[in-house]
């Protein structure tokens, strides 16, 4: 019997192999030295005139939002708009908006790692940047936010100078302990995946200066199997440990509101409605992001195949699904509670229209109605568009329906945040939020900070996670013997 | 000068994955214990080919976990419960608020696992070590782009100059050289 299970299962495997005709991760049948050909050599080659332009952009954009950092903090928090009512505005929707927006690359590098996708070795490096760049950004807002910055040690668990300490049964303390980790164990999980890549860049250089600096970054890697072996496992347990981490983080970033008895904010769906639109958002930067650098770089096209958007797209849809029935879920929540300050917040705050919503329920539209709308628009109707093949493989569409999302997850959590606060239980005390040039220049900054990071990046760091292609092409394949045809001399099909 | 300096180990290279790990097996079964093969990516069943168990890595950062759980617990129970307890929104001090204590203690078990995990990983691997033998072989260079390598240290008690090199050529090294410290 248990003969007959063997040799059943060995033929039902082979059979399944042979139907599931899989799509080549990489495509063109590349050899492992193209890769390193083709990856090195965007770090090496002379710096090209685009990359000079787009720094010089991006870099005064972000010397403008330190700029408006520096006249906050030299002035006092009463530059930003932030006032009673809307205590918190802008500063913790961006905070909020860049968080999220690190997700995807952890999601990318850990969770699709554990499950064994291994289309994501080819954007995995870039989005783990991504992830670095972005919590940068969002770790400016919280801790600036709190005004007087040089007492933002009090955050840290040390007593202060009365010997008070902090509480830890504060869900804005656990915010400081979830992003820290978050951006210290991302760092650690980017640079052990990036070694074995700089010892690649390393043993190509030319210059001292080269063979120096990617020498000691690259730890003296030299591609032993002994080493291999505990690399890999460290690969799986840092993985591992990030996934759970990467839920943790979105969802104490969620307790932030959650646990407060605020209507609008006090509910159980936050935190995976939280995780689920931060991976939304992100996978949506990424590929902001990857489609200009994949129109730059027609060689990458090889890499980040359009099987790669494909499912991208397909995530994105997904995601904006699940964050669709959040939304619809949340307002059933509010009408179903019976409680008139839910009903309140979601329907005279948000939902109600001047057009059709506030006629119907006969209310008065909603002072920011117009936030709720673009959000659902750009959130949830905007991606439906990729149930269809025939999007998901338009460049120009995606470009369009990722940066709508982009949009849409900054105006959801703006919506969260300041149309639950703008309205509170005391009428008298009722007023809007008007952002000020400062922190609209700040968050502003942000974008150029991001971007400049984001450009150093592939200018001078190995974009490709070239080791883990190279696992993946057929010749790495201990039991295939033939060489690949194309040994890179052969011109891409595009 | 060259001469004078010690040989280190004799090296060879191999065409693909799949003959690298068919040499290793067979050095393996030579009963060889201070060797090591070389590649620019983790080749699938080369622990098997070369004989090497399960990596012990796991066991330093379940150490590492611990510690930071403990740290975790130690924290914010010392510290909210004997040194200074505050009651913040009603809360009272003791077992019954525990929850409010998991993201801490889950996020510092996060923290000390990683750095358990890269601490670990610079112990096991030896690493960094910015000189290496190997480096002095010109071939070698290959080995982060598309080459695979084999090397035979002298330090292993079965290693003979000749018999070696022998066994490497019969089990289809090419370039096979002496590697000086």
């Amino acid at each position: 019997m248990a003969s007959d299970t063997s040799t059943y299962d060995t033929q039902k495997e082979e059979q399944y192999r042979a139907e599931v005709a899989r799509v080549p991760l990489v495509t063109n049948d590349r050899s492992a030295q193209w890769v390193t050909e083709k990856v090195s050599v965007l770090t090496e080659k002379k710096t090209p005139l685009w990359w000079w332009i787009a720094i010089l952009i991006t870099s005064p954009i972000a010397a403008f939002g330190f700029f408006c950092l520096f006249y906050q903090v030299s002035t006092g928090v009463g530059v930003w708009g932030e006032n009673h009512p809307v205590g918190w505005a802008w500063d913790i929707t961006n905070f909020v908006f860049w968080i999220g927006i690190g997700h995807a690359g952890t999601l990318i590098s850990a969770i699709l790692y554990l499950t064994r996708q291994q289309w994501r070795t080819s954007i995995n490096r870039a989005a783990e940047a991504m992830t670095i760049f972005a919590v940068c950004c969002a770790g400016i807002f919280p801790a600036f936010h709190v005004g007087r910055v040089w007492f933002a040690w009090y955050l840290f668990p040390v007593p202060n100078s009365n010997g008070i300490w902090q509480n830890f049964r504060s869900p804005l303390l656990w915010d400081v302990f979830a992003v820290s980790t978050y951006f210290t164990v991302s760092l650690l999980f980017w640079y052990i995946g990036m070694v074995p890549d700089l010892a690649t860049l390393r043993d190509r250089s030319k210059s001292k200066l080269r063979q120096w600096l990617y020498g000691i970054f690259s730890l003296g890697w030299r591609g032993a199997n002994r080493h291999w072996r505990q690399y890999e496992m460290a690969y799986l347990i840092l993985a591992g440990i990030s996934t759970p981490l990467v839920l943790s983080v979105h969802s104490v970033v969620s307790f932030d509101f959650a646990t407060s008895v605020l209507p609008g904010w006090h509910t159980t769906i936050f935190p995976p409605y939280f995780v689920a639109g931060a991976i939304f958002g992100g996978f949506a930067m990424v590929l902001t992001i990857l489609i200009p650098a994949r129109w730059i770089y027609p060689q990458l096209k090889d890499l980040i195949t359009e099987q790669h958007i494909d499912k991208m797209c397909k995530i994105i849809l997904l995601t904006g699904s699940m964050v669709g029935y959040a939304y619809a879920m949340e307002f059933f929540m509010a009408w179903y509670s019976g409680s008139p300050y839910e009903i309140w917040v979601f329907l005279r705050n948000r939902v109600a229209d001047p057009y059709i919503f506030g006629p119907l329920f006969d209310v008065p539209p909603a002072p920011y109605w117009w936030a709720y709308w673009s959000m659902i628009t750009c959130n949830v109707i905007a991606p439906q568009v990729f149930w269809w093949k025939k999007n998901r493989h338009n460049l120009l569409i995606i470009m369009i329906i990722v940066n709508m999302v982009n949009a849409g997850m900054w105006f959801e959590r703006f919506v969260i945040i300041v149309t639950s606060l703008h309205r509170d239980f005391l009428p008298s005390s009722w007023g809007m939020f008007h952002p000020t040039w400062a922190e609209q220049g700040l968050f502003f900054g942000t974008f150029g900070l991001f971007l400049t990071l984001f450009l150093l990046f592939m200018r001078f760091l190995p974009m490709i996670a070239m080791a883990e292609i190279k696992m993946v092409l057929p010749e790495a394949d201990p039991h295939r013997h033939a060489a690949p045809e194309n040994d890179g001399t052969k011109e891409a099909q595009h | 000068m060259a001469e004078e300096k010690r040989v280190y180990a004799i090296a060879a290279e191999f065409k693909s994955p799949a003959d690298l790990m068919h040499a290793a097996e067979h050095v393996r079964d030579a009963g060889f214990k201070r060797w090591d093969v070389f590649s620019p990516f983790p080749i699938h069943g080369m622990d098997k080919a070369m004989g090497l168990g399960k990596s012990w890595l796991s066991a330093i950062v379940f150490v590492g976990g611990l510690t930071g759980l403990l740290t975790g617990l130690g924290l914010q129970f010392i510290t909210a419960w004997y040194i200074y307890p505050t009651i913040v929104h009603g809360k009272p001090i003791g077992w019954m608020t525990i929850p409010a204590y998991v993201p801490v203690i889950f996020e510092l078990t996060i923290l000390c696992s990683a750095f358990a995990c890269v601490g670990g990983l610079a112990l096991l691997t030896r690493l960094p070590q910015w000189y290496h033998p190997l480096f002095n072989w010109e071939r070698f260079s290959r080995v982060t782009d598309n080459g695979y390598y084999l090397a035979i240290e002298a330090r292993d008690p079965k290693f003979s100059q000749t018999k070696t090199r022998q066994l490497l050529d019969e089990i289809g090294g090419m370039h096979i050289t002496l590697v000086h410290e």
